[in-house]
């Protein structure tokens, strides 16, 4: 059973689809919009020109960029409604406030400044121009906030209490829905992640102008000021990816041992380097003994369950079987209809049993929409697996990738290296994956639930005929492609062209 | 404060908000309608660049109200997000990929290497400002018509969904949709029509503000004309269409939904504060029309715009308040959307009410801002000299 269903299976893979899509233009928005700022910043303390036309570069880079970034973001947005349309009524009290927060303090934000700092050059004062700027790259990075918070709260539905007279999930904790570990982890992390990929962009792309022997002096200060922006970015990285999986390990145990392949769970557990995927095994590879039980418990002894622990139950570490969980769930639901049907009788007594029946099981309401144990894991593991070690991976190369530029650069070595010139333009596209391979470990690594342990995704899914849905995936596919192209074919002409600089400063 | 509100108020505070946004989209379609206008009446690129500068440093304006307009209605009635969104599919998709065509367009139209050439984003434009907006209207005009959809709630305990629509269209049938012998679908058209006339001449003369050109103003003058009167025309014949239709009523001790004759008339005169806000709102929106047709003034804009604002928020009022269903079913009455049965719960609604204190302070340096923007009227010359312009 790879897919629950075809329907479910095709409003996934449309939301996957957007969320790709946006995912491509956002981290480059986040982060250029930052170091568009402080470009701007120098232009306005110096007055000198060459960092006017610095700045306006990178500008109309962030500007293609961002259009793009605001055509595919509009369909998420109302992607909660038009295909999980339970999911929006189940949970919108609670999801529907981030989004609406997220538009009247974030949006407008973007939306105001980004034309004043597009159009303002001689129409606005230069003092009240780089304020926007600024405030631009605040009013991007706060949109990222809210966003993230509300996918943080899928993840770890904090702050929140079933309502049984009205069937939904209401909130109770603003803060903890906004501040809760797995909110803040999550931020951190994507904006850093951001951050880096857009300073990988900035080296890249100068390191280019450098093969071609082309505005040294420019690219040497883009790399410079992307570097450090970079090497600051990427350690964050690290230590927010280390929270962050501390913080599964606590919240969602099976997402754990799915991106790292652990079937049997075990104390002093070890941490794979490199490693071959095995279902229903443990996976084949190199470890760092104790590792993963330090990273999930802070402890080199910790017990790390496994998948078979977690589906199979342990009584020793006292992990519920799924079997057990699915009948917990059951017993929910039925308590939930009950309860509905004695209310509307009149019957208070007998609601009120139904009640705490309902109340004691909810922590496993969702299990009760499974069938078998199968279905609380998620359905393709190899991918989860592969793409969090990638990542990984890759998250350690970049940290030393920025090291040797900012070394390079502070040796004046930087435009004589060509090994370093060439790695700087692959690093862009490795950037790029790493990020995405975030997105995987985090969306395909949390199957099957839409909120965890509350709502799996074949109940959140809009009931419509598979056709509609399969049309619209189409839809959105070329749209989407056909606009990628385009911004890919404007920004390589634009870089192509490079700043408004005369080429005799070379 | 909030917090010792009654669910009552806030839910009524919260339909005013929304009601706000919506009214607030609706005038800023302008953008849109300066879309249309584009290929109209401009004739070669310097007049179309002018255009697209006037309107284009204003569209993500409409574009977040648009956003907003969705997230705010998703936080505080969640049950019409998921009904409406997931039920009337087909519009809201097709109302999103004019938005999608038209966020990249004004970016990317002149832009080298931009693979479709600057006339197919012209036409994406084009699309944006009359299907987007034609849909939109369609859609806000089911909230006097009603739609095709089923909702109960313990739905979700057999894993089912707890809206259904009833019609495979989802949605596209507003447009041929009669209801018990009633043309319901030419109350939906109507309004259609009248939205799109009105943005097309609120986009007008918005032109006429911000540009500096003649041999465009006196175009734009022409098809001021045309498009008022089919907007006055549209307006009135939806305006009569549901003042004397059978409304959506709600016992407020059953909470029953019944149709009542005159519904929407009888909340008009119910509510005489409404009353006043639309009269006064069709009063601006003429003195506007004046102002640009027969004065030879730039200023109607500010006029129409906000006499169009003003009657779009009664109706929306008139649509969710005095025991109404918002968003009205006639496929099952009884499972009608009235702003009580449809709303977030009443800590979600205090912790947003705390949130929209930050409303006016958005709308101070919106206004701000584009008051610096627009202080001096673009020119030809002007876009020719400055490297960053669309």
């Amino acid at each position: 059973m790879v897919l629950l269903d075809a329907l479910t299976g095709w409003a996934r893979a449309q939301f996957a689809l957007t969320a790709f899509y946006h995912w491509l233009f956002v981290p480059l928005t986040l982060g250029l919009s930052f170091i568009v700022a402080f470009m701007h910043t120098i232009y306005v303390r110096t007055g000198d020109e060459k960092w006017k036309e610095t700045t306006k570069f990178w500008m109309k880079l962030f500007a293609v960029n961002f259009a793009i970034g605001v055509a595919t973001g509009i369909i998420l947005e109302f992607e909660f409604g038009t295909n999980w349309s339970n999911y929006s009524w189940f949970v919108g009290d609670i999801f529907g406030a981030p989004l609406a927060i997220e538009g009247i303090f974030a949006f407008f934000l973007e939306s105001t400044f980004v034309a004043v700092m597009l159009f303002g050059w001689n129409r606005v004062s230069k003092k009240f121009h780089l304020l926007s700027t600024w405030l631009t790259a605040f009013g991007t990075n706060l949109s990222a906030v809210w966003i993230l918070v509300a996918n943080a709260w899928m993840q770890d539905p904090a702050g929140t209490v079933f309502n049984p007279n009205t069937g939904r999930n209401e909130m109770v904790s603003f803060l903890n829905v906004a501040l809760s570990e797995t909110a803040v982890y999550k931020f951190l992390h994507t904006i850093m992640q951001a951050y880096l990929l857009a300073a990988f962009f900035v080296v890249g792309v100068s390191a280019w102008y450098l093969l071609k022997n082309r505005h040294l002096f420019f690219a040497k200060r883009s790399i410079l000021i992307a570097s450090v922006f970079g090497f600051l970015a990427s350690i964050m990285v690290a230590i927010t990816g280390d929270g962050s999986a501390y913080n599964v390990a606590k919240k969602q145990p099976m997402k754990l041992a799915a991106i790292e392949g652990l079937y049997n769970g075990t104390t002093n557990a070890g941490l794979v380097l490199i490693g071959i995927h095995k279902d229903n095994a443990d996976a084949l590879g190199i470890r760092l003994p104790g590792m993963l039980s330090f990273l999930a418990t802070r402890d080199f002894n910790g017990f790390v369950p496994g998948m078979k622990d977690l589906i199979e139950g342990n009584k020793q570490y006292n992990i519920p079987s799924m079997q057990e969980r699915i009948e917990s769930g059951k017993i929910a639901i039925d308590a939930f209809k009950n309860y509905d049907l004695a209310k509307k009788q009149g019957d208070t007594i007998a609601a009120n049993q139904y009640k705490q029946t309902l109340m004691a099981n909810f922590h496993n309401f969702g299990y009760g929409f499974m069938d078998n144990p199968q279905q609380a894991k998620p359905k393709i593991l190899n991918i989860t697996f592969y793409s969090f070690h990638l990542m990984v991976a890759l998250g350690f190369y970049f940290i030393l990738a920025f090291l040797w530029t900012i070394y390079l650069t502070m040796k004046d070595k930087i435009a004589n290296n060509k090994l370093a010139l060439k790695l700087s333009i692959l690093n862009i596209f490795l950037a790029y994956l790493a990020s995405q391979l975030g997105w995987i470990v985090a969306e395909v690594g949390r199957q099957p639930w839409t909120i965890q342990d509350l709502l799996p995704t074949w109940t959140s899914v809009t009931q419509l005929s598979v056709a509609n849905v399969k049309t619209t995936f189409f839809i959105f596919l070329i749209i989407f492609t056909v606009l990628l192209i385009a911004e890919l074919g404007i920004m390589f002409k634009m870089i192509g062209k490079g700043p408004n600089l005369k080429e005799e400063e070379v | 404060m909030f917090s010792s509100f009654s669910i009552q108020l806030l839910q009524q505070y919260w339909w005013v908000i929304i009601s706000v946004l919506g009214a607030a989209f609706v005038f800023l379609t302008f953008v849109q309608g300066g879309q249309t206008l584009l290929l109209q009446v401009a004739k070669n690129k310097e007049q179309k660049d002018l255009i697209v500068n006037s309107i284009g440093r204003r569209w993500d304006l409409t574009f977040t109200a648009l956003v907003v307009f969705g997230g705010a209605f998703f936080a505080s009635f969640p049950l019409f997000y998921s009904t409406s969104f997931g039920g009337a599919y087909w519009v809201w998709m097709l109302i999103l990929f004019t938005f999608i065509l038209q966020a990249v367009s004004y970016e990317y139209r002149t832009k080298a290497g931009n693979f479709l050439g600057t006339k197919t984003y012209e036409w994406f434009l084009f699309v944006n400002g009359f299907l987007g907006i034609i849909l939109i209207g369609a859609a806000v005009g089911t909230f006097f018509s009603g739609s095709n959809f089923i909702v109960d709630k313990i739905d979700i305990t057999t894993g089912s969904a707890v809206s259904k629509w009833t019609k495979p269209t989802h949605g596209l049938e507003a447009v041929w949709t009669v209801y018990n012998g009633y043309p319901a679908f030419l109350v939906n058209l109507s309004l259609a029509l009248a939205v799109f006339a009105l943005s097309r001449v609120l986009g007008g003369q918005y032109l006429l503000y911000t540009i500096d050109n003649e041999e465009l103003t006196t175009k734009i003058r022409k098809q001021l004309r045309i498009c008022s009167t089919l907007f006055l025309v549209f307006f009135l014949l939806f305006l009569g269409l549901i003042l004397t239709k059978e409304g959506f009523a709600v016992n407020p001790q059953t909470k029953q939904v019944f149709l009542e004759k005159y519904k929407y008339l009888h909340n008009l005169l119910a509510m005489p504060l409404v009353l006043v806000i639309m009269l006064v709102g069709v009063v601006l929106v003429l003195w506007g029309l004046f102002l640009s047709l027969f004065k030879k003034s730039n200023n109607g804009f500010w006029f129409t715009g906000a006499g169009s604002t003003m009657a779009v928020l009664a109706l929306f009022l008139i649509a969710g308040f005095n025991n109404t269903a918002f968003y009205p079913s006639i496929a099952d009455l009884q499972s009608s959307l009235t702003i009580e049965n449809a709303s977030s719960s009443h800590f979600t609604l205090v912790v947003m009410s705390w949130v929209s204190l930050f409303v006016p302070f958005v709308i101070a340096y919106v206004w701000y801002s584009w008051r610096s923007l627009t202080r001096k009227k673009i020119t030809i010359e002007e876009l020719q000299n400055d490297n960053m312009s669309y």
